[in-house]
């Protein structure tokens, strides 16, 4: 899932500071899941948006929402009543999220609370570590289930790279090396000839971000 | 300054803080002037909004009588109640309010004394301290 972080407190108060009514949309989905965004974090961040205005002199009214997924036109809209009484939206989803209000809410100012961070998997409870980078073609198959391209600081298709110690990697220490891990869950499974054959270079021009914007389309699905 | 009296909302756990509380009353000890008790059925049940909120509309301070460590009936809502103290300590501080308005005091069922002790102690401290400017009126 994507994993989130709240945005520094000042930040957040230099978007909203010519203000004095806004609406505090968070999301029921994603960033609820990882503690960032949901309706427990509108909740604390209003509140301290509010007490520090009050105490610059200068106090804010909030309303509050949590539509079940905002990167949904359906679920976006249900805000509609809330935008056209405020001057201004704070939103603490992804920034899908933020982008999908833009594109509904043309004559309102939208702003970010959150910085989108990572796609995800939850450790263990308060601790997310990345493992997607939607690269747009997935390696998954041949590296044993353990994705180098976000979990590799190199990105090695072919690894482990020279810089690899006691199963860690050189450029974060904490980090388990990908291919470390992938080498002992290829040994595991038996099935380490496998890494004998070369995942050729990524079309990264053609099947990833480096060809502009990316877009899925099913006929079959169009209304 | 002189004729404030804090108010303070003391989050009591139903296994230790309250009873301590009604020892304390046994016992003919006064509380200071101001204090709010909230009872809790463990005090893993204070969110971090509650001590928000409390701070935003009422409170000058906050005083969360738990149960000792590893001593929580729940097995971690003393635990669980301390990470979020500190979680609202971190918010304080982005917003400019003095983290010492917020205290957590870990006792046991028969600390009667120590809960009006403490709170006594707190009620002088926010009285030097003075009032929780989110309450007074801009």
């Amino acid at each position: 899932m994507i994993k989130a972080e709240q945005k520094p407190m000042d930040e957040i108060l230099g978007y909203i500071e010519s203000y004095n009514k806004i609406l505090l949309s968070g999301c029921g989905a994603c960033v609820t899941v990882c503690h960032a965004g949901g309706e427990k974090e509108v909740e604390l961040l209003s509140y301290s948006l509010k007490m520090a205005r009050k105490k610059m002199g200068n106090p804010i009214e909030i309303l509050e929402i949590t539509p079940a997924r905002q990167c949904e036109p359906e679920f976006a809209l249900e805000l509609k009543e809330m935008v056209q009484n405020v001057e201004a939206v704070l939103s603490i989803a992804c920034g899908v999220g933020v982008q999908t209000l833009v594109r509904h809410y043309p004559n309102t100012p939208i702003f970010p609370g959150l910085n989108t961070t990572f796609l995800g998997e939850t450790v263990i409870h308060g601790i997310w570590e990345e493992r997607c980078q939607a690269c747009g073609n997935c390696v998954l198959g041949k590296t044993g289930g353990i994705c180098p391209i976000s979990r590799c600081a190199k990105q090695l298709l072919n690894g482990p790279c020279g810089g690899s110690s006691n199963g860690k990697c050189e450029i974060k220490k904490e980090a388990d090396c990908a291919w470390q891990l992938i080498y002992d869950r290829m040994k595991n499974l038996k099935q380490l000839h496998k890494l004998e054959e070369i995942i050729p270079a990524k079309r990264w021009g053609i099947e990833s971000r480096d060809s502009g914007l990316r877009r899925i389309v099913r006929e079959d699905l169009k209304v | 300054m002189s004729s404030f009296e804090p108010k303070i909302i003391a989050f009591c756990c139903d296994q230790s803080g309250y009873p301590s509380l009604e020892m304390a009353g046994r016992l003919g000890l006064r509380l200071p002037k101001n204090v709010e008790v909230v009872r809790v059925p463990c005090a893993g049940r204070i969110e971090t909004i509650y001590l928000l909120r409390a701070l935003e509309r009422v409170a000058d301070g906050i005083l969360i009588f738990a149960c000792y460590e590893e001593n929580c009936q729940f097995l971690r809502g003393n635990l669980r109640v301390k990470s979020r103290l500190f979680y609202a300590y971190k918010i304080l501080e982005k917003i400019g309010l003095e983290k010492e308005r917020l205290e957590i005091c870990n006792l046991s069922t028969n600390s009667g004394v120590r809960f009006v002790e403490v709170l006594q102690r707190k009620y002088d401290a926010l009285k030097k301290l003075g009032p929780n400017p989110f309450t007074q009126k801009v």
